[in-house]
């Protein structure tokens, strides 16, 4: 059997970084990663990208050496994509802050509001009503992350955990500081407008596992295929028809009901920010459907239907 | 800030001498000559109005009040700017060009103009000059850029008078936001209280004491940016004799 020979270049000076002899033709990229490793310990091979061109795309971990477009002197050059966390530490992290965060604020926790309120509760009942429907929703998020969601990439840059978490307990924080206050105004339209936003609320819960079920199903345990997802049996699948990112679509949905049972702008404000960037993701991943499969249905729209 | 004005279209005129560049079309070209133009006069009638005031009344003390109408035109003015880069005929990025024309048309109207009592400050000359003295150079080197014709001096004095026109207009704004700050804090001025409705509630006194904290992060990192850009464009100059 022929051997290959790997030598890894910097992208960016091109020094001659490592040499590899006698590599296996059917080594993955993710074994040499490993062999780089070995040599230059504080790389990992998650924080590795190695590519076939300086400015090129990253190869994939899967990719076998002796199907790629190379020699049997094979150069690749690498990129450190910095210090990486994974994304389920990340993921439990920004949901579990929402979560203590807004308890605290609702059990009056010292320091908050004036000293008459510290471990008071509020008189209205919206405002527990409100303290269960987000507590279930970041409950529902943090089980989803340890046993729903399949992650393509183990991990992303360390800087994201600060970001996001920035902006989870922030808003939460900033939500919460007025739903629990002693001088909470309860919506306008009363027990109606809590009742019809609570079933918007929950409807789209529903909604949303049902997707994040289904798109798990598309993946078998261990795997990192893309599959075109489809209705299933569960009418909340049904979406599908008429949206690439129904999970998207059902989040806004669970906000918007949100936004309604508390009448309050900054749920509002927290709805919209999440909206936008739920579309910028959307879009995103619709046009990677598109590239990737000819025969899309083209009756979908990224996260509204017919609309956006 | 006053400076970071000058800092907004880097990426155009640091390589105005590379021809591989695409520019605007023709029609975007002079109508960006035009409005080029047009804000460089502004500023200069402004530059007069400080001058001829000055002059008649022998001080500097509130030399503001006879400019304020034109101040206030040219710099909301600047606000088409952010729409230039959005469409593309301006190829700098729309937040920071935003974020830039944001702080001073805030300084012109939520501080400036909404808390009477301020106007009549020093500090509010002080940035009043310093955004003169910087406007008229930026526009008119956007000027002479567009048409090709850009002189040395203006280039030099582009990324060198922020050197002193920056802190300058820092201080200005930051003593006049200062200043500001007991008349917000008694008026209750753009401020909502609860409770109400809406549930949400918003202290102008504590935001302002926010936008002047945020300047320490902000201030050196456009300062120190426009320092590089300075080192980069004219650096080159100072080894060898005069190039341009």
């Amino acid at each position: 059997m022929k051997h290959y020979e790997v030598e890894i270049l910097d992208a960016k000076t091109k020094d001659k970084l490592c040499f590899l002899d006698k590599v296996e033709p059917n080594a993955t990229i993710g074994e040499i990663k490993s062999m780089f490793h070995k040599s230059h310990p504080q790389w990992y091979p998650a924080r590795q990208s190695i590519r076939l061109d300086p400015k090129g795309k990253s190869l994939k971990d899967e990719d076998v050496l002796q199907h790629l477009p190379v020699g049997t002197t094979a150069t690749f050059y690498f990129r450190d994509l910095g210090a990486q966390i994974s994304w389920v530490t990340v993921f439990l992290t920004e949901y579990a802050g929402p979560l203590l965060i807004y308890l605290m604020f609702y059990f009056r926790v010292p320091f908050i509001y004036a000293p008459k309120y510290d471990f008071t509760t509020s008189k209205h009942w919206v405002v527990h009503l409100a303290c269960m429907c987000h507590s279930f929703h970041y409950v529902k998020r943090l089980l989803e992350t340890l046993f729903v969601h399949r992650f393509s990439h183990g991990t992303m840059p360390l800087r994201n955990i600060f970001k996001n978490c920035t902006y989870y307990w922030g808003f939460a924080a900033w939500m919460a500081y007025y739903i629990n206050h002693p001088l909470y105004t309860p919506p306008t339209y009363g027990e109606q407008q809590i009742r019809l936003a609570l079933t918007v609320f929950l409807f789209c819960q529903i909604g949303n596992f049902s997707i994040h079920i289904a798109l798990r199903n598309l993946r078998p345990p261990g795997s990192k295929t893309r599959k075109i997802p489809y209705p299933t049996k569960n009418p909340f699948t049904w979406i599908f028809l008429l949206v690439s990112c129904p999970n998207y679509t059902y989040e806004l949905g669970s906000w918007l009901g949100f936004t309604l049972m508390t009448q309050c702008l900054p749920v509002a404000f927290f709805t919209l920010v999440g909206f936008i960037q739920m579309t910028v993701w959307a879009k995103g991943k619709h046009r990677s459907y598109l590239k990737e499969f000819r025969d899309y249905p083209t009756l979908r729209s990224p996260i509204l239907p017919f609309i956006l | 800030m006053s400076a970071p004005a000058m800092g907004t279209s880097k990426t155009a005129h640091t390589d105005s001498s590379n021809k591989k560049k695409k520019g605007p079309g023709t029609l975007a070209t002079a109508y960006l000559v035009i409005y080029n133009v047009v804000m460089t006069a502004g500023w200069l009638v402004i530059a007069v109005g400080l001058v001829r005031a000055y002059l008649a009344r022998g001080s500097y003390h509130g030399l503001y009040y006879s400019i304020e109408k034109p101040l206030k035109f040219f710099q909301t003015g600047a606000l088409l700017e952010i729409l230039h880069c959005a469409v593309g005929i301006v190829p700098s990025s729309v937040v920071l060009t935003g974020f830039q024309v944001m702080s001073r048309v805030f300084l012109t109207w939520a501080v400036t103009h909404s808390v009477r009592e301020v106007q009549s400050e020093d500090s509010v000359l002080l940035f009043v000059v310093a955004w003169t003295v910087t406007e008229i150079i930026r526009y008119s080197f956007y000027t002479f850029s567009l048409l090709n014709h850009l002189p040395y001096l203006i280039k030099w004095a582009r990324y060198t008078f922020f050197i002193v026109l920056y802190p300058m207009g820092v201080a200005g704004e930051l003593l006049t936001i200062y200043a500001a700050l007991p008349y917000v804090q008694k008026t209750g001025l753009y401020s909502i209280t609860l409770p109400n409705k809406y549930n949400f509630s918003f202290d102008y006194h504590s935001f302002l004491i926010l936008v002047m904290v945020s300047y320490i992060p902000l201030f050196p990192q456009l300062y120190f940016h426009m320092m590089r850009q300075r080192k980069k464009v004219l650096g080159y100059v100072e080894e060898y004799s005069k190039v341009e």
